[in-house]
C-alpha cells in the first residue's frame, strides 16, 4: 500500500521536499512509517526527538495502523513552542 | 468565523461577527509582528500552515471554549505567508454576557493556538532565519497527543 507523507516548515526544509510517497506492507503502523521516513531523511530531527504526526489531518499515536491512500503529516513544533496536548484546563480556575 | 487567509486582516469584521444583544463584553486580541526577537532586528516573518488540519484544530478550540465557559461566540482569523513588521498575524474575538469569561476565554484561545494548531512562524533576520519554537522546544518523550475528547484529570493536565 502507498501513503503520502507531507513535510512542513522546519521538516520541509530539512527533508528538502514538501511531500513524499512511501510504500508499506499491509498492517504497517504510523510509528513504523515515521522510522522509515527518518531513515530516508536522517537530518529530519535529532535521534532523541519524537516526531509528532497526523493521519488524515488528525493527530495520531504511533500504534495507529495505516491504510492505503492515507496522508501523513509530520508536525514540527508549532509557533509558540511546546508539544501538543489535551485541553489545558488545569490551573485555570476562576 | 474561523479562517486562514493570505490577505491583511481587518479586525473590525472579526469583532463584529461575535456581537449580539445578549453579550455585554467583547474581547479582541491582535497578534502583531514585532520588530525585535532574541535581541535581533527582524526583517519579516513567514507563516506556514497545514491548512485543512489547522482549520479543524481552530474549530476544536472554539468547541473547547464552549465546553469550558459555555460560550459560542468565538472568532479566529490567522494570516499566513509573508508578514512585515507591525502586520496583524492573528485576530481572536470572544464575546460573552459578562467580561470575566470573555477575557479568560480569549486568553485561552490564544494560548491554545500556539499549542495545537499546525501553523509555523519563521523569523527572518539579516544574518539568517529561525523557525520559532524549534530551538529549545523540540518535543521529547513518548507518545503523540491524546485524542481531543479523552477526559483529562485536572491533576494530569499539562500547563505551560
Amino acid at each position: 500500500m502507498k501513503v503520502t507523507v507531507r513535510f512542513f516548515a522546519l521538516y520541509r526544509e530539512r527533508a528538502g521536499t514538501a511531500r513524499g510517497c512511501f510504500t508499506l506492507s499491509p498492517g504497517a503502523t504510523l510509528g513504523q512509517l515515521v522510522e522509515t521516513v527518518r531513515g530516508r531523511y536522517p537530518d529530519l530531527a535529532p535521534p532523541h526527538v519524537e516526531v509528532v504526526a497526523a493521519v488524515n489531518t488528525e493527530y495520531a499515536e504511533a500504534g495507529v495502523v495505516l491504510q492505503d491512500g492515507d496522508e501523513v503529516a509530520l508536525i514540527p513544533p508549532v509557533s509558540g513552542g511546546g508539544r501538543p496536548g489535551p485541553p489545558a484546563f488545569a490551573g485555570r480556575d476562576h | 468565523m474561523i479562517e486562514i487567509t493570505r490577505q491583511a486582516i481587518d479586525p473590525q469584521p472579526v469583532t463584529a461577527s461575535v456581537r449580539r444583544d445578549s453579550n455585554g463584553a467583547v474581547v479582541t486580541f491582535l497578534g502583531v509582528t514585532r520588530r525585535h526577537s532574541m535581541g535581533k532586528a527582524v526583517l519579516y516573518l513567514e507563516y506556514e500552515a497545514y491548512e485543512p488540519m489547522a482549520l479543524k484544530e481552530l474549530a476544536k478550540i472554539g468547541r473547547e471554549v464552549g465546553s469550558r465557559w459555555g460560550l459560542q461566540d468565538v472568532a479566529i482569523v490567522h494570516r499566513v505567508g509573508r508578514l512585515e513588521i507591525e502586520d496583524v498575524s492573528l485576530v481572536v474575538a470572544v464575546a460573552s454576557p459578562h467580561r470575566r469569561e470573555a477575557f479568560e476565554a480569549c486568553q485561552y484561545v490564544v494560548d491554545r493556538i500556539k499549542e495545537t494548531v499546525p501553523i509555523w512562524k519563521k523569523e527572518v533576520f539579516e544574518d539568517g532565519a529561525v523557525w520559532v519554537g524549534c530551538q529549545s522546544h523540540e518535543p521529547s518523550g513518548a507518545g503523540a497527543r491524546s485524542a481531543e475528547d479523552r477526559p483529562v484529570p485536572a491533576s494530569q493536565a499539562s500547563g505551560d
